[in-house]
């Protein structure tokens, strides 16, 4: 038998789970996150391998969904400093790199800031040609005061020519020191694209380092011929080399994979997915196995991009969340003891009122002491259950798109504390190995190719453009190690750009296909 | 006479997207532009229409072009100095000041660039109190005001003054060099005098933008949605609340034609609703009766946070809240209807003002 390992590194637990080559569970654990994250890594692995049983050697993939990159921007830890080289001039100056970031992020990354001549139009005429005296120059002037460099050409998502000559200019004078490009991490919207370019440059070391724990941590556990791979907000993966190179990818990926984990484990492709941690209840759906996007623009650390995420409403509330009593009303939250439950609340002999212990209290779950509850006035626990489930309701309500009943997957450590007692569903679902769904999700993610950019429909119809893009994304999804039978067009879009006779539109096509075993 | 700093700047930005009725661009590059003249250059004066005397030469800049592409292609910001130094040879005239053409999207935004960089004052008005997407549609050609001579000039430093027969013609002619210079040029267009300006600008709706930005992002009072304190303060109408179910996108002669289906929640429940766009959102239907149409504003906001949603950003799934505010009095002249009324843009309604609508609504 061959198996997978995947693991998921929350706030509060870090999840394994093995699965097997049928993709069945065949064990899930739950450990608290470190503080060191890779420490709380090693602990999970070490508890899933006994649990399992299995032989070590038939482990053939591993795969990391981890928070390391969100906390570094988030914690301006462990960040490079990035030159900065923008390919536009004369456009552009009228907006400098990073206009609106916070300032401490700013100060993490350092103000090496260059506009170069070149970058394209949108139907990929040059601005101007590169200047290459100026490169070298800028190269010179980099020399010894930047870990990383971020290179974003004005319109590359259309032609990316100037980003891979001005690369291969800055390897002749600095060697090889790490270069993004942005064409190969974000699309159309040169600020957004910029600063996930800068960001994904900035968490080069952080990247690297986090990729030499997971193998060092595979290789003490002895699981020593796995092939590593890293996943991705969309809940596809990457390879541990590719993870390096686009760390910014990493961004976001646990709201994935528990949606996608909790599709998995009860075989529903459309539903809305309830995730209750211990400090959060993540709300979001799935849409024919795949977990529906934000439409929204997203901020990392307070720097805006343009990735596309998963479309997430978090509430507030969670099993370890605080209840308290204020004249006739129960107050539920926002407060939480998050991982210091097993200390804090009535239940393991603290003092403090949560969720967790209302629901002991009503007999919906063993944990704890149960004793330690017994004088809760039922009637109190009662009310407080029931505007706990309205907190539920609401976010559920929130994230329909029709009044039409639709079935909910409750997954997550702290969903036992839902009652069934949920509005406008068809029906609730309780998978097996609800804890861990989002190291399920993990372990059973794809692997994927996208292109977006703009075509100008002047030489060709709309059709063959779109047909072009699709063959692009699929030759992607193979290169990132895509079984090509496996391979499935998820999505296509297409926005036609506004004010323009010129019927330019832009193109978006994501390939997505299975692991080749 | 007022300052505008960095703060005001967010403000407006946010109510301009709101005038913006779905269209215009997102004002986000225009309001990183004004924010980072007003950054080197200092806060900017903002003078009422009276302020301007009836001598004073003024001159409306703007974008052209997809704002599609400015995002991408971000202006050098040095057009307008190029524009100014051209118009003011031409023309024999020194500039005064400058002013939007429109209140709404990315095109409300750059003239404070614009007043920042050259340290002129902007005045407090615009041509249409409101977005619309072709260069006639403005209050100042109803009275007559010419848009020649127009200046248009890329990021390259290449310029152009046009002087055309019409202002149907600049439009034409300024569309087809917009592609030629890469998709996005900026411009100066309707330069007039104070006089001109007092009687044709729809006053005061920068004013007007910064106090709908103010009532969406005021913490003070949390109980009351920030939808609901907008309305207010506009005098607006609520006309329909629901979660979009649909988008139905097309473009035709390089315009972003669609239309967004909204199922209702809440008070709309079962109801549903659909708003067509045409760039701007131009036409709301709930079931067979139409609850507004231009020249009225429509525009979709956030149900939660009450932040606009430009007809590119809409998404299903939304919660939304499809928003009316009546139009100024002067798009409601005969002149008026006919430049940017429903059967302009080719919809078989007749104009009847969105207060009316209302009132005889089911």
């Amino acid at each position: 038998m061959r198996y997978r390992l995947g693991i998921d590194v929350g706030g509060t637990n870090t999840d394994a789970v093995i699965i097997d080559e049928s993709l069945n569970v065949v064990a899930g654990v739950k450990m608290p996150t470190t503080l060191d994250v890779t420490t709380g890594i090693n602990n999970a692995i070490k508890k899933v391998l006994v649990e399992s049983k299995i032989n070590k050697q038939e482990i053939d993939y591993a795969m990391l969904g981890t928070t390391h990159c969100t906390n570094a921007i988030v914690e301006r830890k462990g960040l490079c400093r990035v030159g900065i080289i923008r390919i536009a001039a004369p456009a552009t100056f009228s907006i400098r790199p990073m206009p609106d970031w916070p300032e401490s992020l700013r100060d993490a990354i350092g103000s090496n800031i260059h506009i170069i001549k070149g970058g394209y139009e949108f139907d990929g005429r040059e601005i101007s040609q590169l200047d290459y005296q100026e490169i070298r120059d800028v190269a010179k002037q980099l020399k010894g005061k930047v870990d990383t460099i971020a290179l974003t050409a004005v319109f590359s998502p259309v032609r990316n020519d100037h980003e891979y000559e001005v690369e291969s200019i800055l390897r002749e004078e600095l060697g090889d020191i790490p270069i993004s490009k942005s064409s190969e991490i974000a699309s159309v919207g040169l600020i957004e694209r910029e600063n996930a370019t800068i960001l994904n440059a900035a968490l080069h070391n952080v990247a690297t380092r986090t990729v030499e724990g997971f193998k060092a941590g595979l290789k003490q556990e002895g699981i020593l011929q796995a092939e590593l791979y890293l996943c991705q907000n969309d809940g596809t993966l990457m390879s541990a080399e590719y993870a390096q190179r686009y760390p910014i990818l990493t961004i976001a990926c646990g709201p994935t994979n528990s949606i996608r984990g909790a599709s998995y484990l009860s075989q529903n492709q459309d539903a809305i997915v309830l995730d209750v941690g211990g400090t959060t209840t993540d709300i979001g759906v799935i849409m024919s196995g795949f977990p529906r996007e934000s439409s929204l623009a997203v901020t990392i650390g307070g720097a805006r991009t343009n990735f596309r995420m998963p479309d997430i409403t978090a509430i507030g509330v969670g099993g370890g969340t605080l209840v308290k009593e204020v004249g006739d009303k129960v107050i539920i939250g926002p407060e939480s003891v998050g991982y210091q439950i097993t200390e804090k609340s009535l239940i393991f002999g603290g003092d403090i009122l949560t969720t967790s212990d209302i629901a002991v209290r009503l007999g919906m779950m063993e944990l704890g002491d149960s004793a330690l509850v017994a004088h809760i006035d039922e009637g109190f626990a009662k009310k407080a259950m029931t505007e706990w489930m309205r907190l539920i309701n609401e976010g559920v309500d929130r994230m329909k798109i029709s009044a039409e009943p639709v079935p909910i997957i409750l997954v997550g450590g702290g969903s036992v504390l839902v009652t069934n007692e949920l509005e406008g569903i068809s029906e609730i679902i309780r998978p097996n190995h609800f804890p861990v769904a989002n190291a399920v999700g993990s372990a059973i993610s794809q692997v994927s190719g996208e292109i977006n950019r703009v075509f100008s429909l002047v030489d060709i119809t709309r059709d063959e453009a779109i047909s072009s893009a699709k063959t692009t994304a699929i030759d992607e999804a193979i290169k990132a190690g895509a079984e090509p039978k496996s391979i499935e067009i998820q999505e296509v879009e297409d926005i036609p750009l506004a004010y323009h006779p010129g019927n330019a539109t832009r193109i978006r096509v994501k390939a997505v296909g299975d692991l080749c075993q | 006479m007022r300052l505008i700093d960095e703060k005001a700047i967010e403000k407006i930005a946010l109510g301009a997207a709101l005038l913006g009725t779905g269209g215009g661009g997102d004002p986000y590059i225009g309001k990183l532009m004004a924010i980072e003249a007003i950054r080197q250059y200092g806060p900017i004066q903002m003078l009422d229409p009276s302020e301007v005397p009836d001598d004073a030469f003024v001159v409306p800049t703007a974008m052209m072009g997809a704002p599609t592409v400015l995002i991408e292609k971000i202006a050098n910001g040095n057009e307008f100095e190029v524009i100014i130094k051209h118009l003011e040879k031409y023309t024999g005239q020194k500039v005064f000041a400058t002013l939007p053409i429109e209140a709404g999207g990315v095109n409300s935004m750059l003239p404070f660039a614009v007043a920042a960089k050259l340290g002129i004052p902007i005045v407090d008005c615009d041509g249409m109190g409101r977005a619309f997407p072709e260069l006639q549609m403005v209050t100042f050609h109803l009275d007559g005001i010419t848009t020649s001579p127009m200046v248009v000039t890329d990021e390259k430093g290449n310029s152009m003054i046009m002087e055309t027969v019409s202002n149907n013609w600049s439009e034409t002619l300024a569309r087809t060099a917009t592609i030629t210079m890469g998709g996005s040029v900026m411009i100066s267009i309707y330069s007039m005098f104070g006089h001109q300006l007092k009687k044709s600008a729809i006053y005061n709706t920068l004013t007007l933008a910064e106090n709908i930005g103010a009532a969406i992002t005021d913490k003070q009072d949390t109980d009351v949605l920030p939808i609901d304190r907008m309305i207010n303060f506009v005098d607006g109408y609520k006309l329909f609340t629901g979660k979009i179910v649909d988008i139905l996108r097309e473009t035709r002669q390089g315009f972003n034609f669609g239309k967004a289906k909204i199922v209702g929640i809440n008070a709309d429940k079962g109801e549903s609703c659909e708003v067509d766009f045409q760039n701007e959102n131009l036409v709301v239907m709930k079931g067979d009766e139409v609850l507004a149409t231009t020249p009225d504003l429509i525009t979709i906001v956030d149900l939660e946070t009450g932040v606009p949603i430009t007809t590119e950003a809409l998404k299903y799934g939304r919660r939304v809240v499809v928003v009316g505010l009546r139009c100024d009095a002067k798009w409601r002249t005969k002149k008026g209807i006919e430049t940017v009324g429903p059967r302009y843009f080719k919809y078989d309604i007749d104009y009847v003002p969105i207060e009316e609508r209302v009132k005889g609504a089911k």
